[in-house]
């Protein structure tokens, strides 16, 4: 009974795990490599960034929301950051730093949409442009780069042989897992993408909770840009660009819905992990970077129609 | 008048998951007919409608038209049968225009493909004055009330040439003006030998515009009537197989302090001058055809509406209500007519929905304790006998009557004094209806306080310990149960009075 009711409840987080597991089997058959343990580790690596940021939009796009600017939010960040370490300031200062620039940015995002009644996909797309244009003027352009070795160990350290950024990740997930899923913001958060008029006449403070929504992402893309940094030893102001479109994809085929009040951050995972095995395993075959993005578009879309498939037989 | 047999349905039969929706289900259709469907919500009828207009297929049985054997094969094919069907939810696109909406899809063209406006013009014109009805077809959808775009589907209907049309609950959101219009359009359709489904759950109409009568009950068909061989009584124990000997149940009246007053309130739209004074344990009707204001005064006490000037007081102290917030925090709440689109989240499980309002009262720092909402939940289930799997169960899989008890549960939840129902019983069936009647009685005996909008007269009738009257913003009278009769509520209702 237990296990029937996990299974339909979340039988479209499973599908799309099922797909996972195809497309590892898929890469195992074609490169032997593929199912090493240190690339496994290196894909877990190279998708924690893109993962982290899709948690954000997951939120964002339940709320029937979309957020266009978390690539360049994520620059914007970065690049402060990294002027903070630069400026020697202690590291706890520089990364809170990094991530409330995040933060103001997406609570300007909220703002917008809540109080200036903005469609979210105009909103973010001037902030998309705005916090790149901060980024580039703040920096003149260029990047700004080496950093202390404890900056460095978010990225390249190793807690019991697994890689920091890992761990974070895991950490942040089974966080915006608890709030979507047991608290209040998370309650609203669903009803407000399921019905928003039926939700403020509930009394619940629909504009307010949007806000929050919104800044919750620019802080995760702030709290992106300090893997990003680390990662790279330097913030770069023209990073993170089309960044928004995987983390997007990451959580429609995870199985969030655009008409927002549906999705799950199990789900979001599970189409980042789609998403860094896919480049991962084409850069194993030696596919081409152009081929690759065909592959990843043709990816996205046919998730998005199989899901769409399934969800008219279900009703 | 009546002609022949039209449309024959043979032993329908139609299964959803878990549920067996048609059973068997018989019934015939003579020419110029305006055969009823009544039964209790999922009894069936929607069901029906769906095979008929080929947007469901049929598990087995036979379809008959004109004489021949018919396989629906989907909704532009039973168009082309020659069946119309015109859903509760209209079909229409707002900003096109009449005439546009009329042949959407099948625009008249010039040889060049650019549309020929004035032809769809002067054709929409054509049917709309067979239907005697006055549209501008020019006019857009949306520049429309509900009444006139209903007629703009019965036109578009006509236009496809239907000799059949099923109409469902075609009167729901019509006041008793549009109905009238409604009923004298259908009885023109008659004359020319149009065929009518109508699917109703208002009793009283049946008799004015019915010439038969089928009742189906949990997907059965429990009997087909001529409209001259039944009554009232006799088909609400079809319907529901047990006698309901009042519509209205009696109660203890125990009315108490002033509870809610309002003073004086304005706003340039749809409010003028507005004074009412509520107290505890009375149900207030508020009776007013579309238009008069009454949705709206709601709304604007409830805060979703700006007020221009005036006051409100609970409990006999001014408060300021700008958001739902604070119409809450005042023990203000609001079941807004129309439960799907302001009501409830259809996709969220009805224990979401139950809890929404009053989310602080079973979290603590922000956490939801979970077990705690399953037990509101539950608590409501039982208390308003809500027929459901459990509290996991999503909204959308409800019934009509059941999704209404959980909007009510919700205001129960968040622990309001005051309630505004508006058209609580909207499409509800007989026994949901009586059920919702016997919780406001209980509410109000418990020391609550109800204002009672509906369209429904009988309801505000049978309902009401007062009731006030509005015509175009303004309330124009005011009666006592006991003084209150249809025909004196509806004098005032149409604001013949006011300009005295």
């Amino acid at each position: 009974m237990r296990l029937n009711n996990l299974w339909t409840t979340n039988a479209r987080q499973l599908g799309t795990f099922f797909g996972l597991l195809l497309l590892i089997v898929f890469f195992w058959i074609w490169t032997p490599y593929f199912l090493t343990i240190s690339n496994l580790l290196n894909i877990a690596q190279q998708t924690t960034i893109n993962a982290i940021i899709a948690v954000g939009l997951t939120f964002v796009i339940i709320t029937a929301g979309i957020d266009l600017s978390v690539g360049s939010i994520m620059a914007f960040s970065g690049v402060v950051l990294a002027s903070l370490l630069k400026a020697d300031q202690p590291l706890i200062v520089a990364l809170i730093g990094g991530v409330l620039t995040g933060g103001l940015c997406g609570l300007v995002n909220g703002t917008l949409i809540s109080y200036g009644k903005l469609p979210p996909f105009i909103a973010t797309l001037g902030m998309m442009s705005v916090a790149r244009g901060a980024a580039l003027l703040y920096t003149d352009g260029r990047p700004i780069s080496g950093f202390s070795a404890d900056f460095r160990f978010i990225s390249n350290g190793e807690i019991l042989h697994i890689p920091v950024p890992v761990l974070l990740m895991v950490l942040i997930y089974f966080i915006a897992h608890f709030i979507l899923t047991r608290t209040k913001l998370g309650r609203y958060t669903y009803a407000i993408g399921g019905n928003e008029l039926a939700t403020m006449l509930s009394g619940v403070n629909v504009k307010m909770i949007k806000t929050v929504v919104y800044t919750l992402g620019g802080m995760l893309s702030g709290f992106a840009a300090i893997l990003l940094t680390s990662r790279l030893n330097s913030a770069q102001p023209i990073a993170g660009i089309m960044y928004e479109l995987d983390a997007i994809a990451a959580a429609v085929i995870g199985g969030t819905s655009l008409v927002g009040g549906e999705g799950k951050l199990s789900g979001t995972l599970i189409g980042a992990l789609i998403m860094g095995v896919l480049r991962n395993g084409l850069n194993l075959l030696g596919v081409s970077s152009f081929i690759q993005q065909i592959v990843i578009g043709s990816v996205i879309i046919c998730a998005v129609l199989i899901d769409m498939s399934l969800r008219k037989n279900k009703s | 008048m009546l002609g022949e047999e039209v449309l024959i349905l043979n032993n329908i039969t139609k299964k959803y998951p878990g549920v067996l929706a048609l059973d068997n289900v018989s019934l015939k259709i003579l020419q110029g007919e305006v055969h009823i469907l009544l039964g209790e919500n999922g009894a069936g009828k929607s069901t029906l409608v769906k095979i008929l207009s080929g947007a469901h297929k049929m598990d087995s049985g036979s379809i008959n038209l004109f004489g021949n054997e018919i396989n629906i094969n989907g909704p532009r094919h039973s168009q082309e049968l020659g069946i119309g069907v015109i859903y509760q939810e209209l079909n229409l696109i707002p900003h096109l225009t009449v005439a546009e909406n009329i042949f959407l899809g099948r625009e008249f063209t010039h040889l060049s493909g650019v549309i020929d406006s004035r032809k769809m013009i002067k054709e929409s014109q054509k049917i709309l004055k067979k239907l005697k009805v006055d549209i501008d077809p020019t006019r857009t959808i949306n520049e429309l009330g509900i009444a006139y775009q209903q007629m703009v589907e019965v036109a578009k209907a006509l236009s496809l040439n239907a000799k059949i049309l099923v109409m469902d609950e075609p009167t729901s959101a019509l006041t008793e003006k549009e109905i009238k219009e409604l009923f004298s359009i259908i009885k023109l359709l008659k004359q020319q030998g149009v065929s009518i489904i109508f699917i109703s759950h208002r009793l009283e109409e049946l008799f004015e515009i019915g010439d038969s009568v089928t009742v189906l009950r949990d997907g059965l068909n429990v009997g087909t009537r001529s409209i001259c061989d039944t009554n009232r009584d006799d088909l609400i124990k079809l319907m529901v197989n047990r006698e309901i000997k009042d519509l209205f149940p009696s109660r203890r009246i125990t009315i108490g302090q002033e509870i809610l007053r309002v003073e004086k309130l304005s706003n340039s739209n749809f409010a003028e001058d507005i004074d009412f004074t509520l107290y505890k344990g009375e149900v207030l009707g508020l009776y007013g055809l579309l238009g008069s204001g009454r949705t709206e005064l709601a709304k604007a006490i409830f805060g979703v509406d700006n007020i221009d000037g005036g006051e409100i007081f609970v409990d006999g102290e001014k408060v300021n209500i700008s958001s739902p917030v604070h119409a809450i925090k005042n023990r203000i709440g609001f079941l807004t007519e129309d439960r799907k689109s302001q009501g409830l989240v259809l996709n969220l499980p009805i224990k979401n929905n139950i809890t929404l309002t009053n989310l602080n009262e079973i979290s603590k720092l922000g956490i939801v304790n979970r077990k705690k909402e399953v037990q509101v939940t539950e608590k409501y289930i039982d208390e308003l006998n809500i027929k459901t799997t459990g509290p996991d169960q999503i909204a959308r899989n409800l019934s009509g009557g059941n999704q209404q008890k959980v909007v009510i549960s919700k205001w129960l939840c968040s622990q309001v004094k005051i309630f505004f129902f508006d058209e609580p019983t909207r499409g509800i069936d007989v026994g949901a209806k009586l059920e919702i009647y016997e919780l406001m009685n209980k509410l109000a005996y418990e020391g609550s306080a109800i204002i009672l909008i509906s369209s429904d007269l009988l309801e505000i009738l049978g309902m009401s310990d007062r009731i006030l009257v509005m015509s175009e913003g303004r309330i124009t009278a005011e009666f006592s149960r006991e003084e209150a009769t249809q025909e004196k509520i509806m004098k005032y209702a149409l604001g013949e009075i006011h300009a005295a």
